[in-house]
């Protein structure tokens, strides 16, 4: 029996596992995805939002204000990419200026530190390329980029360093109250536990409603992303949001952390909750934001577009964070609703379910927890010297894989041979980049793969983008 | 830091003739650097034939073609690195590289040439929606699996665009055993050249669906299934033609872009229609002594005509060194403008310094659109020196004008050279 399971991987369940990890508890991480991260935290804008547009005395905004300062704090020991670019909200319309002041309240009401209304004049004099329809914007210094699956896997592997279980490809079927404990019913067998955190995104309704008559439901609400060349990463260096409107923050012009630029994203309400597909209307209508000067001084190429994608929302009608042990389940922690700010909430949400569940069980602390962990090696980030010295230690990280992202082979064994690293192609990308440049990955495919065969030790018919089903050959050519 | 005359950026069949060239208008000190495990880029991946007709008079394979320039290179003691890539190339020539044996340095060099080809334009950049499983690849990538790993991708194959590529692996995918069911294409005509379309689709009855596209992917985990629809005038698709492909497998050959990263490092300018650097007569971009030839300076239909100008490339490299290098040798600033108008999109160079023309310059050119009964125009200023009749002229094919020299220096007060498509 297990003292705690947490169903889901992505930024709030490895948040959440990682500060359980802290205490003596016997605990695992069920995910139904082939790593941490591939649900909702897969896709998203990652930002670190400042907290400017939660409604004030809402747990929304004491959670993302809370996780905006620990976001920061955390990066040090857990060495995440994540960057305090600031943020401007941006009003367009003269009408609309008033808005601001609302927002501005709002923020201040909120805790947000140092956020301020600035002219037009200031706000080009911050951003060149603003469009020239600005009227005055908002600024918040305190907003941030971070990669969002960089965070997940940061918290998963020291969450997993300091003994947390991880069981991948595992899905909730059932959970069955009993007495003083729960029984995990999964598609890889049946597990107890005394305590569960519910973190599983767009499905925590239908977990939630398997041990409560106080019945949930979550939506699935899509946005859809225009991501752009590295060659247009420069174009803003703040985070660059619309007034925010009825369905969210509205379509936003950012740099990532990475240094490309997106555009996105929409907001549309879905029936499917896996339905990460694009769809043309949306990407003809972000096309059509991005070249008609809808945030952007110029119109943005589209030839310079690299890729579209999709992500869901887990949104709650309330619109609020459910995080608290349901009422009729005891032993039972929620984090229901977790939607845009939750990436930025995530280690506050952590933190207050932890809270909660050492309010009841007060698990003795371990004197061994290890804080630190360190992220693979990016050979682009090191100097010369740093370099040559890594290369003349393993001579792998001398070979280029992805040529657009500029990627090694010593990179990517890193990825792959650490605390729950990489089995997919997809893993790959994720923790080192390669095949996420300008050529998708059209170069470094068959060389990637090769690298996981051999180190994963399984032939490469077996070797897939995502997990199970989504293997890359057939087999072999046939033989002469 | 280690310098060389001549420092060639890739080891495909660019650089190789080029190499071959400089070193044969004497040029000793020459390093040609190569990203993968062997000389010959793309060509080893091409195992079908059809290469070397014009330069060779015979019909060889990739390997085989790419096996000539390699034993020549080797026969001339031409230096090369392989599994070496090159990190930056700086405007006063200086080359960072790296590669596992010597980690990351710098080499100096009097002249660059660049020849890294090309990439496949990817699924994000065609903005096709739906979703994004497994079973999508570039039409070069499954060939490279296919030919060089011996893997199948997939068995039920539907293929978007009629790139070159694309249309060799329809037939490759047929040999394996593969169900190539339909090969789409955006635009009323083929990317792709004749013979291509006729030995690898005509001949195996794959059909090709002019003015259709993709405009849908299914499939959470592996790709189960397209929707093509038909596209109108304006290349939208039109609704009620949607149809329903059954695959597991989408090949991708839908146009290939320029590696120009470095060239954009070392600041070359470049042409936004060939997404190529802007070059003269002697292929020298706007930077002194850093020269360009094959796909990365404009995507070439047939390999002879990549080494025909890599061969002229490494020559004038090669000259450079020798007579302009370190010295104060600076071309005439008299420029003759080639203009590519009305059907021509662009022309290979864009400018002539007549004191540094060859006798006989190729200019080379694509047309923007399929033109029957067409004439070929050249304008020196406003009179019309060629007219040549064509049959067919298609944007998958390249097409040629030859200029003298001596009708260049001879037409009093030339400025502009206009290269354009003619009903009569």
């Amino acid at each position: 029996m297990y003292d705690i399971i947490v169903i889901g991987a992505g930024v709030t369940g490895t948040c959440t596992a990682r500060e359980l990890s802290k205490y003596q508890v016997d605990m695992c991480v069920i995910e139904k995805g082939d790593d941490v991260a591939s649900g909702t935290s897969k896709a998203n804008s990652g930002i670190v939002h400042g907290g400017y547009d939660c409604k004030p005395g809402t747990l929304m905004a004491e959670m993302n204000v809370r996780g905006n300062e620990l976001l920061y704090e955390l990066a040090e020991d857990l060495d995440y990419p994540i960057k305090k670019n600031g943020s401007l909200i941006v009003c367009t319309v003269p009408e609309e200026r008033g808005k601001l002041d609302v927002l501005l309240d709002q923020a201040n009401k909120n805790g947000v530190p140092g956020c301020r209304i600035i002219d037009k004049e200031e706000a080009l004099a911050m951003e060149p390329n603003l469009t020239d329809n600005t009227v005055a914007a908002l600024y918040v210094p305190t907003g941030g980029i971070i990669c969002p699956w960089g965070l997940a896997i940061a918290m998963g592997e020291n969450a997993a360093m300091n003994g947390c279980e991880f069981k991948f490809e595992t899905e909730v079927e059932n959970i069955i109250k009993k007495d003083g404990y729960y029984e995990v019913v999964t598609d890889q067998g049946t597990f107890e536990t005394k305590i569960v955190v519910n973190a599983a995104g767009v499905y925590a309704d239908k977990l939630h409603n398997m041990v409560s008559e106080d019945k949930k439901e979550i939506i699935a609400r899509r946005g859809e992303y225009l991501l752009l060349d590295k060659e247009m990463g420069d174009y803003f260096s703040a985070t660059v949001f619309p007034l925010p409107g009825k369905m969210g923050k509205g379509i936003l012009c950012a740099p990532t952390i990475h240094g490309n630029m997106f555009v996105g994203p929409s907001a549309t309400d879905i029936e499917d909750k896996d339905g990460v597909e694009t769809t043309q209307d949306i990407l003809d209508d972000l096309a059509y934001k991005a070249q008609n000067s809808y945030l952007t001084r110029t119109k943005l190429p589209m030839n310079k577009v690299i890729t579209s994608f999709a992500g869901l929302r887990a949104h709650l009608p309330e619109h609020e964070f459910i995080v608290e042990e349901a009422k009729d389940a005891p032993g039972f922690f929620d984090a229901l609703g977790i939607e845009s700010p939750g990436l930025t909430s995530s280690p506050a949400i952590a933190e207050r379910i932890v809270g909660q569940i050492q309010e009841k069980y007060n698990f003795p602390a371990k004197d061994n927890f290890i804080a630190k962990r360190k992220d693979v090696i990016h050979m682009e980030d090191l100097s010369l010297e740093e370099k040559n010295a890594l290369i003349k230690e393993k001579p792998e990280y001398g070979s280029i894989v992805c040529r657009c992202e500029m990627v090694t082979e010593g990179e990517i064994m890193d990825a792959i041979n650490r605390p729950i690293g990489a089995r997919t192609m997809d893993g790959i990308k994720r923790r080192t980049r390669a095949g996420m440049g300008r050529c998708q990955a059209g170069f470094c495919t068959p060389r990637t793969m090769e690298i996981l065969s051999r180190e994963l030790g399984v032939p490469m018919t077996e070797i897939t983008k995502k997990g199970k089903g989504s293997n890359l050959l057939v087999g072999k050519i046939k033989e002469d | 830091m280690k310098s060389y005359d001549v420092v060639i950026v890739g080891g495909g069949p660019a650089g190789l003739a080029a190499a071959i060239a400089a070193k044969k208008e004497g040029i000793d000190s020459i390093l040609i650097i190569e990203r993968d495990n062997q000389l010959g880029g793309i060509l080893n991946q091409c195992i079908h034939n059809g290469f070397g007709l014009h330069t060779f008079k015979e019909e060889l394979t990739g390997p085989e073609y790419a096996s000539r320039f390699i034993d020549q290179a080797a026969e001339l003691n031409i230096e090369y690195k392989l599994h070496t890539m090159v990190c930056d190339i700086s405007k006063d020539k200086v080359v960072t590289v790296m590669n596992r044996e010597e980690g990351m340095v710098m080499y100096q060099a009097k002249a660059v040439i660049l020849a890294m080809g090309c990439r496949e334009r990817p699924r994000g950049a065609l903005n096709i929606p739906g979703y994004r499983p497994a079973g999508i690849y570039s039409a070069g990538t499954a060939q490279r699996l296919v030919n060089m790993e011996g893997f199948m991708p997939g068995k039920k194959v539907v293929i978007l665009g009629s790139g070159d590529i694309g249309l060799i692996m329809a037939r490759r995918m047929t040999f394996e055993g593969a169900d190539v069911q339909v090969v789409a294409e955006v635009m009323p005509y083929s990317g792709g050249l004749k013979r291509n379309i006729v030995q690898c689709l005509d001949d195996y009855d794959i059909p090709l669906m002019l003015s259709h596209t993709v405009i849908d992917i299914e499939g959470t985990d592996r790709l189960t299934g397209v929707v093509i629809a038909e596209v109108g005038p304006d290349r939208k698709p039109i609704p009620g033609t949607e149809v329903h492909y059954d695959c597991d497998t989408l090949l991708l050959s839908c146009g290939l872009i320029p590696e120009n990263e470095l060239s954009k490092q070392a600041e070359v300018e470049m042409n936004p229609v060939t997404n190529g650097p802007l070059v003269d007569e002697s292929l020298e971009t706007n930077i002194e002594g850093v020269f360009a030839c094959g796909n990365v300076l404009h995507v070439h239909d047939l390999v002879d005509y990549v080494s025909e100008e890599a061969a002229m490339a490494g020559k004038n490299a090669a000259h450079y060194v020798k007579e302009r290098y370190g010295k104060e040798v600076a071309k005439s600033t008299d420029v003759i403008d080639i203009k590519a108008v009305e059907g021509a999109r662009y022309t290979v160079p864009t400018t002539i310094h007549l004191d540094s023309m060859a006798d006989l310059l190729t200019v080379r050119f694509r047309v923007a659109d399929v033109f029957k009964d067409s004439y070929i125009s050249v304008y020196f200023n406003d009179e019309r020196v060629q007219h040549r009749r064509k049959q067919v002229m298609a944007p998958g094919e390249m097409e040629q004008i030859i200029l003298k020299k001596k009708a260049l220096e001879e037409f009093e007060g030339l400025k502009t050279i206009t290269v354009k498509i003619e009903k009569e």
